[in-house]
């Protein structure tokens, strides 16, 4: 088949069209410039939902990785480098998730970035490049490639357009994550060596790495993934790479760039590792709660609004990595699942923050107060995705967060993953993270939207701009998110059922290497 | 006697050294205000020689005696060569001309080295490897003074000139000591003999090494390199960064994995060291340098020392082989991403020694969005970072040093590389994150240069597999 007909091929590459049309218009042209980039990712938004749902060519029922792109890329002395992408369900939400908050980043720059549009398009198109790829490739050196490749547009986007301290944000995101990924490439060699091949799913099958190896692989892949999720205590890069970054760059940080690290866990530590997989799952689950609970602290100790939203990552991330090391279905899927609602809330949040942000410069929560009375649209939008971040029932946080909490549980009983250490104590403590989120959260609301009004507002009126409402694109760049964040609270069936096949094989082959993974 | 097959073995290195020896006669024809056609002269025998030494592709011989070869392995490192010295030539064809350094002699000198290198790689006795790195030094002494208005210029020749003499010296005596055990300086004889002192044998051996390191600039043989590299004009540098390198690096690999694998046990924890401290020394002194000529000198050092881990497993014969093609590989790499790098470093640099700091890059990216991309690709490049050839290297060069079961060597050199990352960042949060008002000189060939450099590191990443199947064809006997 030719290669540009293959769907996943045509999704990851599409970008890359938009970038040469970005290239060819004058950096003058801003609009042009903007819609572009809006039209090449929405098209590659239609391509993915088509390659998807209506191509005929995915099945949802099958648990094995589908739409296969492959052919060998580098043969010879002694490689065996496949050119191989894959979607299966643990991959499929993320690259969809990738493609939808692509456009919605770029609709909230409309007016956020001034300065070199041509150039911030640019990157930003390759950004999501690089982030589909790092979902699709199932070769850990084609895999190795865009895992390392998101790190140079993100570099650039905080470094160019960020705030202030934005250099220094900018440096240290690329060392502290290269640091991690360096260690990885080294697990990932010894792969290709031992196992001849680099092909994910050939290693799976192989199996029959000894333990004591196992473990040192798997303490070296997690560095990588485990900087990136942010886990306690590797997370102190985010707080200033969020706080720097433009809008539309936290919101792929938050939504997208993290997941990649969780989904490395579930992609490669947790099938190529699955002995050390279970002996590390209640120290996993020791570091994601001291996360959750110590990210909802310091989160509420926040005076700033986007550190506050930070912080709240590396409290919901958490969850996601308590979730996924339950290693039973329930917690696996919860955990995929938490990774998409904390793509769209903490997204949703970012994006809201910096549209009040573009008003008043500031983002120190003291000076706001009464908002919700002057802007009226914009109060109810942030309530809304407030209560779905700190797991309101009938928003999506609430699903994701049960079902892991369900998974965290059944794993603390006997036979489960974290009956050797801790037991039901993870599940318990975890808890205490959600009334935690409602603390923090509900302490912004209220001290930005409700009670007295802020001196903000004179400040604003008094240089003429007085604070306006939400206006039309604003409001269309965050209704997608709320209605993702009702359908998954009210219906998150279609969700589960997208990933089951594949979580339920993955849980079965871990059964199968190593049996006390039982729930 | 000598037979026809013996001209045949150095027919290449035969044309270039009578085209450069003609190219000083005819230079003196050519008017001063036209010395662009000396330029492209030297160029067109490149050229030429660059046609017979790939028509070679393929083919193996030995000539004189056993005193020099013609294989895979000496055609990889000719063409490597060759298409380094007209990169050279292209990147100096406007700059000397713009410094007041446009004098004949410059290309000539560059032609005479040039055969030098190539000798290098063809060598097969001990006394062809000194002659060619006379040959390939003496000229090169020359051009590193060739600004001789300026002192720099002349502190970096004459420096180089007596460091290099020393390390000759060292290469000499050596060779004598290698003699004396063996009673040969023929590479494979020495290999076929039983040494009357197995330490004679490997004084010398260690002997050669150090002279060697000296050309390679790995530390603690390194002091010479950024002062020479700073002082020299910079076209000689980029040169000399490449070439100089490449033909040292061919030399050691030539003789240690033909007349040395004996040695194996001693030498490779010599060579474990030398490529451990040249990674480290390089990389942490780059990092406080100011001046875009001196961090690109501490970084060639560094880079000798990721090079010189192809050498570590050299005894081992089921890895060597492998871990020799891998330090081809990385030679290509590091030679293209060099030259797009000092290319960039010509555009920026103004007569008497301005516009070399890495603070007047600042504005860059605003200004010269097309030269700025190019130098970040250069910089992810010598990184071992995507979408870029150095990444392929480094991960080629890691592989194969892990695959011989020196697994602390990689992650030294994976734990350089992030420190490597700060400084060369550093050049590219100035061309995009600072504001400036940076003025570029724009040529032709020197855009040429980098353009077709950049183009390079970005595309054969992507398609390394014929470059891969070079390398690892030319693999020595």
């Amino acid at each position: 088949m030719n290669f540009f007909t293959e769907p996943l091929n045509l999704m990851l590459f599409f970008p890359l069209v938009g970038v040469l049309a970005l290239l060819l218009i004058p950096s003058a042209q801003k609009n042009a410039l903007r819609w572009t980039a809006l039209v090449a990712s929405l098209i590659t938004f239609a391509i993915s939902l088509w390659a998807f749902f209506f191509s005929g060519q995915y099945e949802a029922a099958n648990p094995d990785l589908q739409l296969v792109a492959k052919f060998d890329w580098i043969t010879v002395a002694g490689w065996n480098i496949q050119y191989h992408l894959g979607v299966d369900g643990l991959s499929i939400l993320l690259v969809l998730l990738t493609t939808f908050l692509t456009p919605i980043s770029i609709l909230s720059t409309w007016t956020a970035v001034e300065e070199r549009v041509k150039d911030f398009m640019i990157f930003f198109t390759l950004l999501e490049v690089g982030m589909l790829g790092v979902f699709m490739a199932q070769d850990l050196f084609l895999f190795y490639i865009f895992w390392e490749f998101t790190l140079v547009p993100m570099y650039f986007l905080i470094g160019i357009w960020g705030g202030p301290r934005r250099i220094y944000a900018a440096i240290k995101f690329f060392l502290y994550t290269m640091a991690g990924s360096i260690l990885m490439l080294l697990a990932i060699l010894w792969l290709g060596i031992e196992g001849k091949t680099f092909s994910v799913p050939l290693l799976i099958e192989q199996g029959g790495i000894p333990a004591d190896i196992q473990w040192w692989l798997f303490l070296a892949f997690t560095a990588a993934f485990a900087i990136k999720v942010p886990m306690w205590p590797l997370h102190s890069w985010l707080p200033d790479a969020h706080v720097e970054a433009p809008t539309a760059g936290s919101v792929i940080l938050a939504g997208v760039l993290l997941k990649m690290g969780t989904y490395g866990f579930l992609r490669f530590n947790i099938p190529l590792f699955p002995e050390a997989t279970v002996k590390a799952a209640p120290w996993i689950a020791l570091f994601a709660t001291i996360g959750i609970i110590y990210g909802a602290a310091v989160s509420y100790a926040q005076s700033d609004v986007k550190k506050l939203v930070a912080y709240s990552s590396v409290s919901h991330l958490g969850f996601v990595m308590l979730g996924m090391f339950a290693l039973n279905a329930q917690g696996i899927s919860g955990a995929i699942l938490q990774m998409i609602n904390h793509g769209l809330s903490t997204g949703a949040l970012f994006l809201l923050v910096g549209m009040i942000y573009e008003q008043t410069h500031t983002r120190e929560i003291k000076v706001y107060g009464g908002l919700w009375k002057i802007t009226p649209v914009f109060g109810s939008i942030m309530l809304i995705v407030a209560l779905s971040s700190m797991g309101l029932p009938g928003l999506n946080g609430f699903v994701g967060e049960f079902t892991i909490l369900l998974g965290a549980w059944g794993a603390g009983m006997e036979g489960g993953a974290f009956a050797p250490m801790g037991g039901v104590w993870w599940a318990g403590l975890s808890a205490l993270g959600v009334i935690m989120a409602a603390i923090y959260i509900l302490y912004m609301f209220q001290k930005m939207f409700l009670g007295p009004q802020g001196e903000i507002v004179d400040e604003v009126k008094k240089h003429g701009h007085p604070l306006r409402d939400l206006n039309w694109r604003e409001i269309v760049t965050v209704l997608p998110l709320l209605i993702f964040i009702f359908w998954i609270g009210l219906y998150p069936a279609p969700f589960f059922d997208l990933m089951a096949p594949s979580v339920n094989k993955l849980v079965e082959a871990l059964a199968a290497v190593a049996p006390m993974a039982m729930p | 006697m000598p037979q026809p097959t013996d001209f045949q073995t150095i027919l290449p290195l035969t044309i270039l050294i009578v085209w450069a020896c003609a190219l000083l006669l005819v230079d003196l024809l050519i008017p001063k205000e036209r010395k662009w056609i000396t330029a492209f002269l030297a160029a067109a025998g490149l050229a030429v020689t660059l046609s017979f030494t790939i028509a070679q592709l393929g083919r193996s011989s030995t000539g004189f005696s056993g005193m020099v070869v013609q294989d895979g392995f000496s055609t990889f490192l000719n063409a490597l060569q060759l298409v380094c010295g007209l990169f050279s030539i292209a990147i100096a064809y406007g700059y000397v001309k713009r410094m007041g350094l446009e004098r004949g002699e410059y290309y000539t000198l560059l032609l005479f080295s040039v055969t030098g290198m190539m000798l290098m790689a063809q060598a097969a006795d001990l006394i062809v490897v000194f002659l060619a790195l006379e040959l390939l030094s003496i000229p090169l002494y020359v051009l590193a003074a060739f600004n001789r208005m300026q002192s720099a210029s002349d502190e970096a020749g004459l420096k180089y000139f007596l460091l290099g003499a020393f390390s000759t010296g060292f290469v000499v005596y050596g060779i004598a000591l290698v003699f004396g055990a063996t009673g040969t300086t023929n590479l494979a004889s020495i290999l076929a003999s039983t040494p009357t002192s197995s330490v004679l044998l490997t004084i010398g051996a260690a002997l050669i090494l150090v002279g060697f390191a000296f050309k390679v600039a790995a530390v603690p043989f390194h002091m010479w390199t950024p002062d020479v590299y700073q002082g020299a004009p910079t076209s000689v540098t980029g040169f000399m960064a490449a070439g100089a390198k490449i033909a040292g690096f061919s030399a050691l690999l030539r003789v240690f994995s033909t007349a040395f694998p004996a040695l194996a046990v001693d030498m490779t924890d010599i060579l474990w060291g030398l490529s451990a401290l040249t990674m480290i020394g390089g990389n942490l002194l780059a990092i406080s340098q100011s001046d875009i000529k001196r961090m690109l000198a501490y970084s060639s050092i560094a880079h000798a020392g990721y090079i010189l881990m192809a050498f570590v497993p050299y005894g081992n014969a089921d890895v060597a082989p492998v871990a020799i093609a891998s330090g081809l590989f990385y030679l290509v790499a590091y030679a293209v991403s060099n030259f797009g790098a000092w290319g960039i470093v010509i555009a920026l640099e103004k007569s008497e020694g301005k516009g070399l700091a890495i603070s007047d890059y600042a504005g860059l990216g605003r200004k010269y969005p097309v030269l700025a991309a190019a130098m970040t690709v250069f910089m992810l490049s010598l990184i071992g970072f995507p979408p870029t050839l150095g990444l392929v290297g480094k991960f080629y060069l890691f592989r194969s040093v892990m695959a011989g079961g020196f697994l602390w060597l990689a992650i030294i050199g994976v734990v350089t590389s992030l420190i490597s990352a700060y400084y060369y960042l550093r050049v590219v949060v100035t061309m995009y994150m600072h504001e400036g008002e940076p003025s570029v000189t724009s040529e032709f060939w020197l855009d040429f240069t980098w353009g077709l450099s950049a183009l390079a590191t970005v595309v054969l990443s992507f398609m390394p597999q014929a470059l891969f199947v070079m390398a690892s064809s030319a693999l020595l006997k």
